[in-house]
C-alpha cells in the first residue's frame, strides 16, 4: 500500500481541492493487479460518484448551431444545473467529427470553447457507445480520485454532411473491410438481426413496430425530444423500407445534439449543496454500477446473431457492483437505435427471456405505467440519436427520472435506473445503474 | 472506397477466400487473424473456404450507400460456408421475394465497388442461388 | 500430344428478348429475330465484367483440369472490353485463382478474336517446353450503340482453356491463321461505343476471313467438312456461322452444338471459344472439331481439335455451358439492361 495511487484510494481523510487537477507523479508504476483490483466497489472503498447536474439540447436539425455551439449549451446547462462553477476535467463522447465536421481534436476545442482554460479533456470513441464510454471515463477519474468534479459530454453534429455522407459516417463502426466494403449498411445489419430473430424466436413485424410507436408516445411528453408527434403501428408497417424488414419508422434519425452530465464524490457534492440551497432540493442521483464489454466488431463472426453478448456481459458487471438484478430497476434508457434493438438488447440485460423481447413492448410492459418503462425519454427513436451524446443523454433523462423531474412522462416512485449504451451493431457496450440517494 | 494498398492486402481474403485455422484447437477464422480469441495461440496455418453454403440470415437494402445505390434494391446475407464459419455479402442473381434462410448459394466472383469513374475496381465474392 | 487439358465457361444469368430492345427503337422484332437468327442476349449486371468472367470460367477450367494452379506459366485474357484502359485483366485472375507470382501474363485485343489468340499463343508456349501449363481466356461484356443493329446482339460471357502437354482432354492437331487490314468494325480510343461499317462488315469482312482460315486448315490438314463430328465458327449473329459453315460444305447437325448466338448473343471474345466448351461438354473420344474464330480489323484464326478419352472423366467437373446457359436466367427490361450497362447519364 506505498504505492501513491492506492494511497489516494484508501485515504477518505484526503482534502481535494476539485479545482485543482492532480498529475500523477511519473515515476510511479502500476503492478498489473493493482489495475485489475478496480473493477469492484469492495476495493474501492468509501468513494461514491454522483452525477450533480445535467443538460441537454433538444435533438434535431440544428441548423444555426455548430458542433462547439451544441456542446457548449448542453455544457453550460450541465454546469448550471450542477452549481459548480469550474471543473476538474472533461471528457467527451464523439463518434465522428472528423467525418462529419472535418473536425477532429474536439476535446481541447470544447474545453476552450466552454471556457475551461487548460484543463485536461479528452475525446472518448466506441462509436453510438462513445457518450457511454465517456461517462465511465469520468466515472472512474473520480472514483480514482484524480479529479473530484468531472465534465462528460457527448456531441454530434450530424447535419452538415449529406444523408450520404451521414449513411458512410456511421457506416464506418461497421467493419469496413469485411461488412461496409460489400455495401451493407446499419439497417441492414440490424435488419439481419430482426430477420434471425424473428426467423427463430417468431417475434413479429408488429412487435417490432411497437417499439416504435412506444418510444414515440414517450417522446411525445418529452420537450427535449427531436420527434414528438405519436405513431401508430399501422404507419410503422406501412412506412418506406429502409432493409427488410427494417423501415424508416423502425429506425432512429439523424440527429443532431449534445448532452453533459456533472460528476463528483457525494462529499464534495455536499459541500456544494451545502452553498447552493437549490440543490439541496434535489435528490442526488449516484452511480452504484457501471459495465462496460465487447464483442465481434463484424456481425456474422457471432455464433449467436440474434445474442448481443457484449450488453449482457456489462450489465452483468453492472449488476454485480450494484448488487442489484434485473428486477432491481425500476426504468432504463437503452439502446434502441432499431426497434429490434430494444428487443435484443432487452433479452440481453435478464429484462425480457431470451427470445421473448418482442413480447415486451406489445404487451405494455416497457410503457409508461408499465412494470419496468424503457426509453421514457423517447429512446433514440423519438429523442433523436446524435450518436455520441446519446449515451450521456440517457444518463441525463434517467437523472431526471430519479430526482422526479420528468413531467408528463414521470416514473412513480423511480428509484434505480439503468442506461445501455452500445455500439455498431453491439460490439461495443456500456451499461450503468443509478439510484437516487 | 479501398485504396490500392488495402486491395492488394486483402487480394487472399476477398478474392481467394482464404481463411486461418488455429493449429491448436483448429478453429477456423475468416479472414484470418494473428491471435485465437477462443484459445489464444498465435500459429494458424491458411486454407481456402469452399465456395457454397447457406443463408443464415438476409436483408434487402433498399436505401444504399451511393457507391452502391445503382444496384439497389440488392440482398445481403451472412453466408455459413461451413459449421461456424461465416461471411458477410450480396446475394444476387435471384428473385428478392424467394431468399430464404437456409438456402444454398455458391459464391461467384465479382465486381464489388469501383472508386468512381477513374479509381480501382475491387472485386470479391457474392453469393447466388445454387 | 498438346492440347486443352481444362476448359471452362461463364455466362451471366441476365438476358434481354429482341422485342424488348425493339419495343425502345421502334423496330420490327421478328424481321430482327429471323435477320440475325437469335431470341435473347446475355446481359452483364454492374457488378460482372470481363475480369469476373474470367476468373469464374477460370475456375471451371481449373476444376476440369485438376491441376495446381501454381503450375500455370502464362494466363492471357483476350477481350475487347477490358475494365482498364491501362493495368491488366489477366493479372487479377492470375492472383485469384491462385497462379502467382511465377506467371507470365498480358491482355490481348483483337476485336471479337483476343480469345482464340490467347488459345494460339498459350498453346505454342506449352508445346516449346518453356511451361508445363498456360491459361487462355476469351471474354467480354461488349456494347452496341443505343438503337444500332449491334445492341441487339453484342452481349457477354466468356470461356477459358488450360492448354498443357499432359492428360489433354482435347489434342491440337493443326491451327491456321488467316489476316488482312479490313477496318470493318473498330473503336477509337476514349470512345465509348464501336463504330462499324454496315453491310462491308460481311462479305468483305467476315465470310472472307472465316472462309480463308476454315479452307486454309482444312487443305493443311488435308481434310473435308465430313471428316468433323462438330463445326463451330465466330457467331457475330446467330445467321452468319450458318451461312459460312454451309459455304464451307457443313451441315447444320455439325453446327448447331456450337452454336450459342441465338440465345446468348455475340460474347465477341467469348464467342467461338464459348461453342467449344459447349461442344466439348457432349463431345465423345475420337471427335474431331473445327473451330474459326473471327476478329474485325480483320482476321480468323483456324484450330482443329481432336476429343480424347480423357473428355469423359472431365465434362461433369465443372457445369456445362448449355446447362448454365439455361439456368436461373433473369429477363431483363431496357430501362434495367440501360442502367447496367451505364446507358444512363446520372452526372
Amino acid at each position: 500500500m506505498d504505492y501513491w495511487i492506492v494511497g489516494l484510494l484508501m485515504d477518505s481523510h484526503l482534502t481535494i481541492n476539485p479545482f485543482i487537477h492532480q498529475s500523477i507523479h511519473p515515476s510511479i508504476h502500476y503492478p498489473k493487479q493493482m489495475m485489475l483490483n478496480f473493477k469492484t466497489t469492495e476495493d474501492t472503498v468509501n468513494r461514491e460518484v454522483v452525477i450533480l447536474g445535467v443538460g441537454m439540447t433538444r435533438g434535431g436539425e440544428h441548423w444555426g448551431k455548430s458542433l462547439r455551439q451544441l456542446f457548449v449549451e448542453a455544457a453550460l446547462a450541465a454546469i448550471d444545473d450542477a452549481g459548480v462553477d469550474r471543473i476538474g476535467s472533461m471528457y467527451i463522447g464523439c463518434m465522428s467529427s472528423g467525418l462529419f465536421n472535418g473536425q477532429e481534436h474536439i476535446a481541447s476545442l470544447m474545453a476552450d470553447y466552454l471556457g475551461q482554460k487548460h484543463v485536461p479533456a479528452t475525446r472518448v470513441e466506441s462509436a453510438c457507445a462513445s457518450g457511454g464510454a465517456a461517462l465511465r471515463m469520468g466515472f472512474m477519474e473520480v472514483l480514482s480520485g484524480l479529479n473530484e468534479v468531472v465534465l462528460v459530454g457527448g456531441v454530434e453534429k450530424m447535419t452538415d454532411v449529406s444523408t450520404d455522407g451521414a449513411t458512410y459516417a456511421l457506416s464506418t463502426a461497421a467493419d469496413q473491410t469485411y461488412e461496409s466494403f460489400y455495401g451493407v449498411t446499419f439497417p441492414g445489419l440490424y435488419a439481419m438481426i430482426a430477420r434471425a430473430h424473428m426467423h427463430r424466436y417468431g417475434t413479429t413485424r408488429k412487435q417490432l413496430a411497437e417499439v416504435a410507436v412506444k418510444n414515440h408516445l414517450h417522446g411525445s411528453m418529452n420537450p427535449f425530444a427531436q420527434y414528438r408527434q405519436k405513431i401508430t403501428v399501422d404507419e410503422v408497417i406501412h412506412s418506406t423500407a429502409v432493409a427488410d424488414p427494417l423501415n424508416i419508422l423502425d429506425c432512429s434519425p439523424i440527429t443532431d445534439g449534445a448532452s453533459a452530465v456533472i460528476l463528483c464524490s457525494r462529499e464534495i457534492a455536499k459541500k456544494f449543496a451545502n452553498g447552493n440551497p437549490s440543490l439541496r432540493e434535489k435528490p442526488l442521483v449516484k452511480i452504484t454500477g457501471s459495465g462496460q464489454a465487447t464483442d465481434t466488431i463484424a456481425l456474422h463472426s457471432r455464433q449467436d446473431i440474434t445474442e448481443l453478448r457484449a450488453v449482457a456481459e456489462a450489465a452483468q458487471q453492472a449488476y454485480k457492483m450494484a448488487g442489484k438484478k434485473p428486477g432491481d430497476i425500476h426504468l432504463a434508457e437503452v439502446h434502441d437505435c432499431f426497434t429490434i434493438a430494444e428487443i435484443c438488447v432487452l433479452e440481453a440485460l435478464g429484462v425480457a427471456e431470451k427470445g421473448q423481447g418482442g413480447k415486451a413492448a406489445e404487451s405494455g410492459y416497457t410503457a409508461l405505467g408499465g412494470r419496468m418503462p424503457v426509453n421514457t425519454s423517447g429512446g433514440l427513436k423519438a429523442k433523436g440519436h446524435p450518436v455520441g451524446a446519446t449515451g450521456v443523454a440517457q444518463a441525463v433523462e434517467i437523472v431526471h427520472q430519479l430526482r422526479g423531474e420528468a413531467g408528463d412522462r414521470q416514473v412513480k416512485n423511480a428509484r434505480v435506473g439503468l442506461t445501455q449504451n452500445m455500439g455498431g451493431t453491439g460490439g461495443s457496450c456500456v451499461v450503468h445503474i443509478m439510484e437516487a440517494l | 472506397m479501398i485504396t490500392p494498398a488495402e486491395y492488394v492486402r486483402e487480394i487472399p481474403a476477398h478474392h481467394r477466400l482464404e481463411a486461418g485455422r488455429c493449429k491448436k484447437c483448429r478453429k477456423i477464422y475468416y479472414p484470418a487473424r494473428q491471435v485465437c480469441p477462443e484459445c489464444q495461440a498465435r500459429e494458424f496455418e491458411p486454407l481456402s473456404l469452399p465456395r457454397e453454403g447457406k443463408i443464415v440470415t438476409f436483408t434487402v437494402i433498399r436505401v444504399a450507400p451511393s457507391q452502391f445505390s445503382d444496384q439497389a434494391p440488392y440482398a445481403m446475407g451472412i453466408v455459413e460456408v461451413q459449421p461456424g464459419v461465416r461471411l458477410l455479402t450480396q446475394v444476387v442473381d435471384c428473385d428478392l421475394d424467394k431468399i430464404e434462410i437456409g438456402m444454398p448459394v455458391s459464391l461467384e466472383f465479382r465486381k464489388i465497388q469501383e472508386d468512381g469513374e477513374k479509381g480501382v475496381l475491387a472485386y470479391g465474392v457474392k453469393a447466388v442461388p445454387r | 500430344m498438346i492440347g486443352i487439358v481444362g476448359y471452362g465457361a461463364h455466362v451471366p444469368r441476365r438476358r434481354i428478348k429482341v422485342e424488348e430492345i425493339s419495343k425502345v427503337w421502334g423496330t420490327d422484332a421478328d424481321s430482327y429475330k429471323s435477320g440475325l437468327v437469335l431470341e435473347e442476349k446475355s446481359v452483364p449486371s454492374s457488378d460482372e465484367d470481363t475480369i469476373s468472367i474470367s476468373v469464374e470460367a477460370a475456375r471451371n477450367a481449373l476444376k476440369r483440369a485438376g491441376i495446381d494452379p501454381q503450375k500455370i506459366g502464362a494466363i492471357y485474357v483476350g477481350s475487347e472490353s477490358h475494365p482498364y484502359a491501362v493495368k491488366p485483366s489477366g493479372t487479377v485472375v492470375a492472383d485469384a485463382i491462385g497462379a502467382t507470382p511465377e506467371v507470365h501474363c498480358a491482355d490481348f485485343e483483337f476485336a471479337c478474336k483476343a480469345g482464340s489468340e490467347a488459345m494460339f499463343v498459350t498453346m505454342a508456349l506449352v508445346k516449346s517446353g518453356w511451361m508445363e501449363y498456360a491459361l487462355a481466356i476469351g471474354a467480354d461484356t461488349s456494347q452496341g450503340k443505343p438503337g444500332d443493329a449491334l445492341e441487339y446482339t453484342a452481349s457477354a460471357g466468356g470461356a477459358a482453356f488450360i492448354m498443357g502437354g499432359k492428360n489433354v482432354l482435347a489434342e491440337i492437331e493443326h491451327t491456321y491463321s488467316f489476316m488482312t487490314d479490313t477496318p470493318d468494325f473498330w473503336r477509337r480510343e476514349y470512345q465509348f461505343y464501336p463504330e462499324h461499317a454496315g453491310r462491308f462488315t460481311g462479305e468483305p469482312a467476315y465470310f472472307k476471313h472465316v472462309l480463308g482460315a476454315a479452307n486454309g486448315i482444312m487443305e493443311r490438314a488435308g481434310m473435308k467438312p465430313q471428316d468433323f463430328t462438330f463445326a463451330v465458327f465466330h457467331q457475330p449473329n446467330g445467321k452468319f456461322p450458318l451461312r459460312a459453315g454451309k459455304m464451307l460444305g457443313f451441315s447444320r447437325s455439325q453446327m448447331e452444338t456450337g452454336l450459342l448466338c441465338p440465345i446468348i448473343g455475340n460474347t465477341y471474345s467469348g464467342s467461338s471459344p464459348l461453342g467449344l466448351t459447349a461442344i466439348l461438354d457432349i463431345a465423345k473420344p475420337g471427335d474431331r472439331i473445327l473451330m474459326v474464330s473471327y476478329g474485325s480489323g480483320s482476321g480468323s484464326d483456324g484450330f482443329i481439335w481432336k476429343v480424347t478419352e480423357r473428355i469423359r472423366e472431365a465434362q461433369d467437373r465443372a457445369p456445362k455451358t448449355r446447362e448454365m446457359i439455361a439456368k436461373g436466367k433473369i429477363q431483363v427490361d431496357y430501362g434495367t439492361y440501360a442502367k447496367y450497362r451505364g446507358k444512363i447519364k446520372t452526372g
